[in-house]
């Protein structure tokens, strides 16, 4: 990760944010998918895939990944045994795989993983160089995800996008004929919603994905962060005050009961009616146009979707749940597990995989910008952009056992539910942060 | 002889220890450690949430076995009555036992849920409250509902094993102490109370350690949240170990509550179990 340097990294997903350059990334992935020569990695003989996935949040995904690994399974003779568990007891399982040195060969796991033990993953860069040539290149975050020291030690999967899931009627009524971009407009509209009787509510518990996705995003909009680039500490700082002060109007906002919600709370309130808006992945409007319910399926007219605001920054500062693929050292069979993962994320596999999730998955790769599952329904056209606008964990620093720390402590989401709720004031939240940071970050 | 020495040390001395020597490492996951001496000790000293962890872990075993202990005799001596459908009451009084925690554990999420809470709703209908009841969103009344779920999971287990202790108790012994003119109260203060004195020690401290080492109950319903409010030893020490990933710290975290364990055991046994009176003989 130390390779990637940050200040380009943000010049790009912002200059690409403002819809420059779309159409030459691919025009040029098409002309360079035709020159790229097929990658011949070489099977083991009798190699047998264990492959330990967390569990889908929207039917189609689980579906067709399991059929796109019987297809694997029919083209190479390679069995693999799939194994799918909830999202948030894959990493501690990759964890103990990694400490043990046994368990399946390739684990898709969350976040900054390939980062804890990059020394216990095998080498991917040639599958990753011969992906990112024939599909237009990895966007920034993917390929920060994923190299370490100059090496690919995980495929990317992709990121489970977040975007703002608001209900159109309650906006409108709410005095709003668009969906605000900027924090102070969103601020508005968020006290309008209020005002009718129709309030919005965000995670502010132990939420580890929709609850960090959130406040991360919140703090960096305003110019918060965690560490600095050299891995400093950084949050006591006024940018991060104001990302607490705004936190605090906008908290007023919220439905009561936000302090206590988990990661499944902000679906099932919205799917019941209880608010108009929220921070989450497709799969509440997945939930809702799948169903057989025809109040449901109203409410799925009536869903719309946004980027979060961008603040003061003046560039998106989205951070979204990534998926890394592991191969780990002990597999006897990496180029069979190398191969598997080649194979899954081609053309002819990924892109049908995407559109059975509903574009539940955002690539990483750019041609599949071009995947007709974000234009044939507009209201899936913001999670589109969800890889290429995103900001990795652990920013403004590297990503490490730190990050991963800091982020399982909960710091940054503690810090603005104390300043949120009032049972600190945004100095105080932030001292604290700034303290319970210091001891991951001293190293 | 062999075998069960071989059986105690892989798999009760060997996992403890090493447990307990992870908490004087750095280590990481997927990375060894170095020995750090106290280092995680002091660092978690120092640190506010563990502290907090500790409070709520004390509070959350005081207050909770207390209740389940005078719940929970309560219930043993009413069931020792001559009841109609004394079977099944007794077989119903075990189910909360019997039910997996994360199962009740989630019916308990449902039950406090910020929007859909049944209690809440029922007390609305009713036109008692105005507004649904915050129960996981603020610090107390988290504590307060944790605690509750706990109770409902643990009275059973005290009922049951103190109802054992009753029926052991030969009836003569009551006849006995009404003939000498033992009024009901006095009955239970001198008859009931130290003959079922060794089994409440057992059972007791079986419940301070099932308590004060609970993770499902809280990991279901709050994660530790809000504002870490409920967060347990248990609990914390999981989240910075495997999470986290730092080993080293979860396991110090972890090690830090056997003393307190050894306490609760130690307690138990001399100050309970030991008492001459039970042999015959007198308290000094």
């Amino acid at each position: 990760m130390s390779n990637i340097d940050r200040r380009n990294f943000l010049k790009m997903s912002a200059g690409l944010a403002a819809g420059a350059a779309t159409g030459d990334v691919l025009a040029a992935a098409k002309k360079e998918a035709a020159a790229v020569p097929a990658l011949h990695l070489k099977p083991e003989k009798g190699a047998k895939l264990r492959v330990l996935r967390w569990k889908q949040f929207v039917q189609g995904d689980g579906d067709l990944w399991l059929a796109n690994t019987k297809k694997f399974t029919q083209k190479t003779g390679i069995e693999v045994r799939l194994d799918a568990e909830g999202w948030e007891d894959v990493r501690p399982k990759a964890a103990v795989a990694a400490n043990i040195g046994s368990g399946p060969d390739i684990i898709i796991s969350t976040f900054e993983d390939a980062h804890q033990y990059p020394d216990k993953l095998v080498d991917v860069s040639d599958v990753c160089n011969y992906l990112g040539a024939k599909y237009g290149g990895w966007y920034d975050a993917a390929k920060a995800y994923g190299i370490d020291k100059g090496k690919w030690v995980a495929v990317p999967m992709g990121c489970a996008g977040n975007a703002v899931v608001y209900r159109e009627s309650q906006v409108k009524a709410a005095g709003f004929s668009s969906f605000p971009t900027d924090t102070d407009g969103f601020l508005k509209l968020m006290q309008a919603l209020k005002a009718k009787g129709t309030p919005g509510g965000f995670a502010l518990g132990n939420a580890t994905g929709d609850g960090n996705c959130w406040c991360h995003s919140l703090l960096w909009a305003f110019g918060g962060k965690l560490v600095d680039t050299k891995n400093n500490v950084a949050i006591n700082s006024p940018e991060t005050i104001k990302a607490l002060e705004y936190a605090k109007e906008l908290y007023k906002t919220f439905i009561p009961g936000t302090l206590s919600w988990l990661d499944p709370n902000n679906n099932k309130a919205f799917l019941s009616g209880d608010i108009s808006l929220t921070y989450n992945g497709i799969s509440v409007y997945y939930a809702a146009k799948n169903s057989t319910d025809p109040k449901l399926k109203a409410m799925a007219e009536d869903i719309q979707h946004a980027h979060f605001p961008v603040g003061p920054v003046g560039h998106p500062t989205e951070l979204h749940l990534f998926f890394p693929m592991m191969i780990f050292k002990y597999s006897k069979y990496p180029n069979a597990a190398k191969e598997y993962l080649r194979f899954m994320m081609e053309k002819e596999q990924y892109e049908p995989w995407q559109q059975a999730a509903n574009g539940y998955v955002t690539q990483p790769l750019k041609a599949y910008e071009s995947n007709p599952i974000w234009t044939v329904d507009p209201k899936n056209t913001p999670y589109r952009d969800a890889m290429k606008i995103m900001i990795p964990n652990g920013y403004a620093g590297t990503m490490g056992y730190a990050s991963a720390a800091a982020m399982a402590d909960f710091i940054v989401v503690n810090m603005v539910a104390e300043a949120a709720s009032g049972s600190k004031t945004p100095k105080e939240a932030a001292e604290r942060a700034e303290q319970r940071a210091q001891r991951y970050y001293k190293v | 002889m062999l075998p069960s020495t071989v059986l105690l040390l892989l798999f009760l001395t060997y996992p403890l220890g090493l447990g307990t020597w992870l908490g004087f490492t750095d280590a990481k996951i997927g990375r060894a450690g170095h020995f750090v001496g106290l280092d995680n000790f002091i660092f978690l000293y120092g640190d506010a949430v563990a502290r907090l962890s500790l409070f709520n872990t004390l509070f959350y075993t005081i207050v909770a076995s207390s209740i389940k202990f005078a719940l929970g005799l309560w219930l043993a001596i009413l069931l020792n009555q001559n009841i109609p459908l004394k079977s099944f009451i007794r077989a119903v009084v075990l189910l909360p036992f019997i039910v997996p925690t994360a199962l009740s554990a989630i019916a308990f999420w449902w039950i406090y849920d910020a929007q859909f809470s049944v209690v809440s709703w029922a007390l609305m209908k009713m036109g008692w409250i105005h507004s649904y009841i915050d129960f996981l969103g603020d610090p107390w009344m988290a504590r307060m509902s944790t605690i509750i779920a706990n109770i409902w999971r643990g009275v059973p287990f005290v009922a049951i094993c103190l109802l054992a202790g009753l029926q052991t108790i030969p009836p003569s012994l009551y006849e006995a102490a009404a003939i000498d003119g033992a009024r009901p109260g006095q009955q239970f203060w001198y008859v009931t109370l130290p003959l079922l004195t060794p089994i409440i020690a057992v059972v007791m401290t079986f419940s301070v350690l099932f308590t004060f080492t609970d993770f499902q109950l809280i990991y279901v319903l709050t994660r530790g949240g809000p504002l870490n409010a409920t967060h347990l030893m248990a609990t914390l020490s999981f989240q910075r170990a495997i999470p986290g990933g730092s080993l080293g710290e979860g396991a110090a975290l972890a090690t830090a509550m056997i003393p307190f364990l050894l306490a609760a055991i130690l307690f138990s046994y001399f100050g309970l179990q030991r008492r001459a009176w039970q042999q015959g003989g007198s308290d000094k």
